[in-house]
């Protein structure tokens, strides 16, 4: 799996981050995590508020942080 | 206005001067009571106002907004974009994406400018604690005045017709399909959003609000009186600049600085030359500055930050002059 996390480095991104990062630890699933910074990755997935989550390619949340039960249900 | 409030004044009384014991004459006194006071009456409508514009917010997408204004001109475009603006979520990370969407569903600079500079500087966080602290006039004024200043600084971008000092790489950015669109959610839903927007901002503001109350409580309780009508006074045509020029390059802690203009106003500052304080440090920051970089030239940053630094001075003097 494949998530990438899409924000130009504020803080509500570093906190998406963290949020992912311990919900995969805690589940145990293997997920290469990926931060998105260029403007042009952004726009491609048509996200014009960050951050966004895009889960293998596929945009899961914009505009806020998610919280862990949100997470837990994208990765099962 | 101060009725709906009386119970608060009542809980600051109680807790200033029996719980604490603090003799009511002394500046103690004057700083604690205000800062309890304060601080009850901005929380309780800062979770008022979040709850309410946030709901609010979850009618509006910048999708939705896109399709509104892409292709459009005239004042009336300029005038939905700023109020639109006023209801929207502005993060300042948020504020290049943004950009290029505008830009790319063929909204017009000028349009896009006007959402640009209402969007930070009425926003319900700062309206709520205006309210609480300058009470319901001031802040009428204060986003009326934000709208008014969208719509001419945006109006008078687009009629420089400054578009080749966007970045090229803009016009080149395709925006994909949103696929986040969110199409029929439930009220429960809207109201769920709403109040996790009333957690996540008063969580991150409280601190500042803390802070700003107890610096204008402790100026407020020992602070001269007329100190600042002296020296700040609305004789002193040096005043609006001055307060504009500290406030431009100042960051965010806004919610902090209310408070403390509150006190400042106290001691005799112009209601002017305060809200023209207030407005510059929200308006433009250098934070925001160096992100919007990545898209404008700086030519046009710095059309963009003349044109509201000398609009937010003109209103300075206006309400100098009115009230």
């Amino acid at each position: 799996m494949k998530i990438e996390i899409l924000g130009t480095g504020c803080v509500k991104c570093k906190k998406t981050k963290e949020n992912i990062e311990k919900v995969l630890k805690e589940t145990g699933v293997e997920a290469e995590v990926l931060k998105v910074e260029d403007f042009e990755t952004i726009m491609k997935y048509g996200v014009m508020v960050t951050p966004a989550v895009v889960i293998d390619g596929e945009v899961k949340l914009a505009g806020k942080v998610p919280d862990e039960k949100e997470i837990r249900k994208w990765i099962n | 206005m101060a009725d709906i409030f009386y119970p608060l004044q009542w809980i600051a009384d109680k807790l200033t001067y029996e719980v604490f014991g603090i003799t009511p004459t002394t500046h103690l006194a004057a700083s604690v009571n205000f800062i309890i006071y304060d601080v009850l009456k901005i929380v309780i409508l800062l979770a008022v106002m979040i709850f309410a514009i946030s709901y609010l917010r979850t009618y509006i997408t910048p999708e939705k907004t896109r399709k509104v204004l892409g292709g459009k001109t005239g004042l009336r475009y300029h005038l939905i974009a700023s109020l639109i603006g006023t209801v929207s979520p502005f993060c300042s990370c948020s504020s290049v994406p943004l950009f290029i969407g505008f830009v790319e569903a063929g909204v017009p600079l000028g349009v896009t400018f006007s959402f640009l500079i209402t969007s930070p500087l009425v926003n319900e966080a700062a309206v709520a604690v205006l309210w609480a602290t300058l009470g319901l006039k001031a802040t009428v004024i204060y986003v009326v005045s934000g709208i008014v200043l969208g719509v001419f600084g945006g109006y008078v971008i687009g009629v420089l017709k400054l578009e080749r000092y966007v970045e090229e790489f803009v016009y080149k950015i395709k925006v994909g399909k949103q696929a986040n669109e969110q199409e029929s959610i439930t009220i429960k839903e809207r109201t769920d959003l709403a109040l996790e927007s009333v957690k996540d901002i008063v969580g991150r503001v409280w601190i500042y609000v803390i802070i700003g109350v107890t610096i204008g409580g402790i100026f407020h309780g020992y602070a001269p009186e007329g100190i600042l009508e002296k020296y700040a006074g609305k004789d002193n045509l040096l005043a609006v600049p001055i307060a504009v020029l500290i406030g431009v390059p100042l960051y965010s802690n806004v919610m902090g600085m209310i408070p403390i203009v509150e006190s400042l106003i106290g001691k005799g500052l112009p209601i002017g030359t305060s809200l023209a304080f207030l407005m510059s440090v929200t308006a433009v920051s250098l934070p925001e500055m160096i992100i919007l970089r990545k898209v404008l030239k700086k030519e046009l940053i710095a059309i963009f930050v003349s044109i509201v630094a000398l609009s937010i001075v003109f209103t300075g003097y206006l309400f100098n002059i009115l009230l």
